[in-house]
């Protein structure tokens, strides 16, 4: 996403990006990040929680006037409950081999599909 | 006060241990950076998702796809995207398409306009399908639409 983003600015349109992964959107660096500390999935606020998607969103568009220069705002709204932030993509020892194998499943669907044509052309 | 999640340490770690290459994520020096030309009560505004609007297969091609905001979709799809499905879930649109939040700005006059669509990028392991095709699409798209701003909800 954020190569659109740079894809739109370089063509004169403004953008926000409003998102939940810092470090992989500042990495890439971008114009303007509204950045919401929330699991990834729902960056626009809490599920059913209008009231706070409507700041989040106000927020984000602010930006669009506020920001001269390219900039990441750190976003007020907490998600309650942290317990996401240590499980997510987390690996147990009980997972390492069921995760090699889903390795070596992927890998071979790939191949499969190769070999069917099945992939998106160049 | 807790740390950011580390999302592409813990994403190296994940598919080493499905002993996939390490991603290289993109990174650039400079940063194109597009001052906004007049007010944003005069601007209309695309809105840009990761979402797709059909529940797509890990395996299946991926295009740049348009749907319109009026009516809304009752829901977008991302189960072959890499998000928190344990903490969470996308039974909300609000939550990551948010189009109701948007015309509620445009009714208060904090916002021009919305765009008649909206737009889904798929998420591409390969960068340059993203610089070369799918981003000049949405550009187009965008322009196509009179759009002069965009807001990118990136799952």
């Amino acid at each position: 996403m954020s190569l659109v983003a740079r894809h739109l600015e370089a063509n004169g349109i403004p953008t926000v990006i409003l998102g939940s992964a810092l470090d992989i959107v500042e990495h890439c660096r971008v114009a303007r990040f509204a950045f919401v500390d929330f699991p990834l999935g729902n960056p626009c606020g809490k599920p059913y929680d209008v009231p706070m998607q409507r700041d989040i969103v106000a927020s984000a568009l602010g930006m669009f006037e506020t920001a001269t220069a390219p900039n990441t705002q750190h976003l007020p709204q907490r998600w309650g409950d942290n317990g996401w932030r240590d499980a997510y993509m987390a690996i147990r020892e009980e997972d390492v081999a069921a995760l090699r194998r889903k390795g070596e499943a992927r890998r071979a669907d790939r191949q499969a599909l190769r070999d069917a044509g099945r992939v998106r052309g160049e | 006060m807790n740390e950011p999640v580390a999302y592409m340490e813990r994403t190296r770690r994940y598919y080493a241990a499905q002993s996939f290459e390490p991603y290289r994520w993109a990174q650039f020096e400079d940063v194109p950076f597009a001052p906004l030309g007049k007010p944003l009560r005069d601007c209309t505004l695309a809105l840009v998702t990761t979402a797709a609007q059909y529940d797509r297969e890990e395996s299946d091609p991926r295009y740049v796809d348009s749907g319109p905001v009026a009516p809304p979709p009752p829901r977008l799809y991302a189960n072959d995207l890499s998000w928190d499905k344990k903490a969470t879930h996308l039974d909300d649109r609000g939550t990551y398409l948010p189009i109701e939040r948007l015309q509620e700005l445009v009714a208060d006059g904090r916002l021009g306009a919305l765009a008649p669509r909206f737009h889904c990028v798929p998420t591409e392991y390969s960068q340059r399908r993203t610089r070369d095709a799918d981003a000049p699409e949405v550009l187009r798209r965008c322009s196509e639409d009179g759009a002069d701003i965009a807001l990118l909800v990136p799952l």
